[in-house]
């Protein structure tokens, strides 16, 4: 990978190599923290600063790591960090980190941030690593808030909590979606993401498992 | 000695698609006037409406997705997805929520799946799931009271302002909650004698509903001679669900007994009309057996344990998931093997 430009790193993985258009990562916290769009921008940033900073400390380690360990490695630098996190958002959005809850402590488990650690961050520079993380964190954050827009706009018909569409309930017209509270509807919402994007990039989709003979005869058509 | 003197060729016409959807059509049509004569005009202008929005999303889709528009049309089967919604939907549901059904089950349900025959779900199930947990209060309030119970039954140009929103109906007035989610939520602090003093149980079974699931089940009888389907699914569905509201609800005072999970609802429209879908479900007679037995059981583990008082969408959609597993490991023998090659062996 020789003709890696800080450009290409960080805006590759929004639309080409996006981690949960393409590489299905990271959908567990995608289906929980949606149904708002300010939890979900501040889960984004979240998820791009962990994954930043620990792919960048552990690229800068990544020769004195020993092979066998590394895994443990990696999850120590990448739980200090989402401890660092979790801190700063008590301490300066506390209501916000209530909201969140364990998601944010759960970041860890998040596999994004392991699988740019151990994909890119272990064969590359600190900067590169760095750009890496900030990418992949907008790229997931893209796919967040697109959904989140989906879902509190026609779910609860307000967007970061202002309200756009008048609900029945608040004497207007508009009558929520239930579904789009539910977790199950990020799937609906993630899968029609992917259906448009391979639509548009017909390099990601994938081969069919088994193709279908053609019919011969005429007459069953 | 012939006994018979019949030549050759012993063919039959081809059955076109076509001829197959427009009988099951005509079908429901005693269990449409069933529902209108008991319920009010609410299900005939359902039917009417899903079917106008099931044929304009079908072209919409077929237009964008370049396809033969008249070919398509022509084999109803959007038209038996619009007939079905507009059966199964309550009768006095707003406009907009068979709209959302309709249109979910004809382009994501149907055509997204790559259009008919590829769908994995039963495209009206689907469309009636999502509108069922995507407005549960538009969904669970909008069922029309027996119109007999009524002191001025809503007339057909009420019914039709109340479905499209400019009528000033008081709907509370015109609405009651379906046996089931009576029986389901009384029976919990009483005994099945008061219960069933509530005039919605009428005189046999459910007021009304006993007709109209007669009436469905007539419909499906005639599908059955003229062998649409095969017995299998149907006949394995309704005897498991009786054999599990016989097991776990033999007590009246205790369960909603077998009777009402036959007569009230929509088992017959599921028993005849949906689950024997031949894109959605199994294929073989002992996988059709399987599945048809398995949304019996589902049926009722959902309607007593459940949340919701019925259960045919969400026990037909578990078994849509289930049946090409079924008939992966029902595969029948074929003619010249003394084993049926089956389960998930590699192919020689």
């Amino acid at each position: 990978m020789s003709d890696m430009t800080i450009k290409k790193v960080l805006f590759e993985p929004v639309a080409n190599n996006n981690p949960i258009a393409l590489q299905i990562l990271g959908i567990c916290s995608a289906l929980a923290v949606t149904t708002s769009l300010q939890l979900s921008l501040v889960m984004a940033a979240a998820v791009c600063l962990v994954t930043a900073f620990s792919s960048m400390s552990i690229s800068m380690i990544r020769n004195h790591i020993p092979s066998s360990i590394r895994i443990i490695v990696q999850m120590t630098i990448i739980a200090s960090l989402v401890i660092v996190v979790d801190q700063l958002l008590q301490a300066f959005a506390y209501e916000l980190s209530k909201k969140l809850s364990v998601f944010v402590g759960l970041i860890i488990t998040n596999c994004i941030v392991m699988g740019r650690a151990e994909a890119f961050a272990m064969k590359n520079g600190p900067i590169m690593s760095f750009v890496d993380g900030i990418g992949n964190g907008l790229g997931y954050g893209a796919v967040l808030i697109a959904v989140a827009v989906v879902r509190e706009l026609l779910g609860s018909g307000s967007l970061f909590g202002i309200e756009i569409l008048a609900t029945v309930n608040n004497g207007g017209w508009y009558q929520p979606n239930g579904l789009l509270l539910l977790p199950p509807s990020a799937f609906f919402i993630i899968g029609l993401i992917i259906w448009g994007l391979r639509s548009w990039k017909t390099d990601q989709k994938e081969a069919p498992d088994y193709k279908m003979k053609a019919h011969v005869t005429k007459e069953a058509f | 000695m012939a006994l018979m003197n019949i030549t050759s060729p012993h063919a039959h016409g081809p059955r076109k698609t076509a001829t197959l959807m427009r009988v099951v059509v005509i079908t429901t049509l005693p269990g449409l006037f069933a529902l209108t004569w008991f319920f009010g005009w609410g299900n005939l202008i359902n039917v009417v409406w899903c079917s106008i929005i099931a044929l304009a999303a079908e072209a919409l889709v077929l237009l964008i997705r370049k396809r033969p528009l008249a070919f398509y049309l022509k084999d109803y089967s959007a038209l038996v997805t619009g007939v079905l919604l507009g059966l199964a939907l309550p009768p006095l549901a707003p406009w907009w929520v068979s709209l959302v059904a309709v249109a979910f089950a004809i382009i994501i349900a149907k055509h997204l799946y790559g259009g008919m025959g590829y769908n994995p779900f039963n495209p009206a199930m689907v469309g009636f799931a999502l509108v069922l947990i995507s407005f549960p209060v538009a969904m669970t309030t909008s069922w029309a009271a027996p119109a007999s119970l009524l002191e001025n039954p809503m007339s057909f140009f009420e019914t039709l302002g109340t479905i499209f929103g400019f009528g000033s109906q008081a709907i509370d007035a015109f609405t009651m909650a379906t046996p089931l989610d009576i029986y389901k939520h009384e029976i919990g602090h009483s005994i099945a004698q008061d219960v069933t003093q509530n005039p919605v149980f009428g005189a046999y079974v459910a007021h009304g509903w006993e007709w109209v699931n007669l009436a469905f089940l007539a419909g499906g009888l005639f599908l059955l001679i003229k062998k649409v389907f095969t017995w299998h699914t149907p006949v394995s569905m309704l005897i498991a669900l009786t054999i599990m509201s016989l097991a776990f609800g033999w007590d009246a005072d205790q369960a909603t007994p077998p009777l009402l999970h036959l007569f009230a609802g929509a088992t017959m429209l599921g028993a005849f009309y949906i689950a024997t879908d031949p894109v959605t479900s199994a294929v073989s007679p002992q996988g059709k057996i399987i599945y048809g037995a398995g949304i019996g059981i589902l049926t009722y583990v959902i309607r007593a344990y459940g949340s919701y008082p019925d259960a045919i969408a969400f026990a037909v959609l578990l078994m849509n998931f289930a049946a090409p597993l079924i008939d992966t490991y029902t595969q029948p023998r074929t003619y010249g093997y003394a084993k049926a090659k089956r389960g998930a062996k590699e192919a020689e």
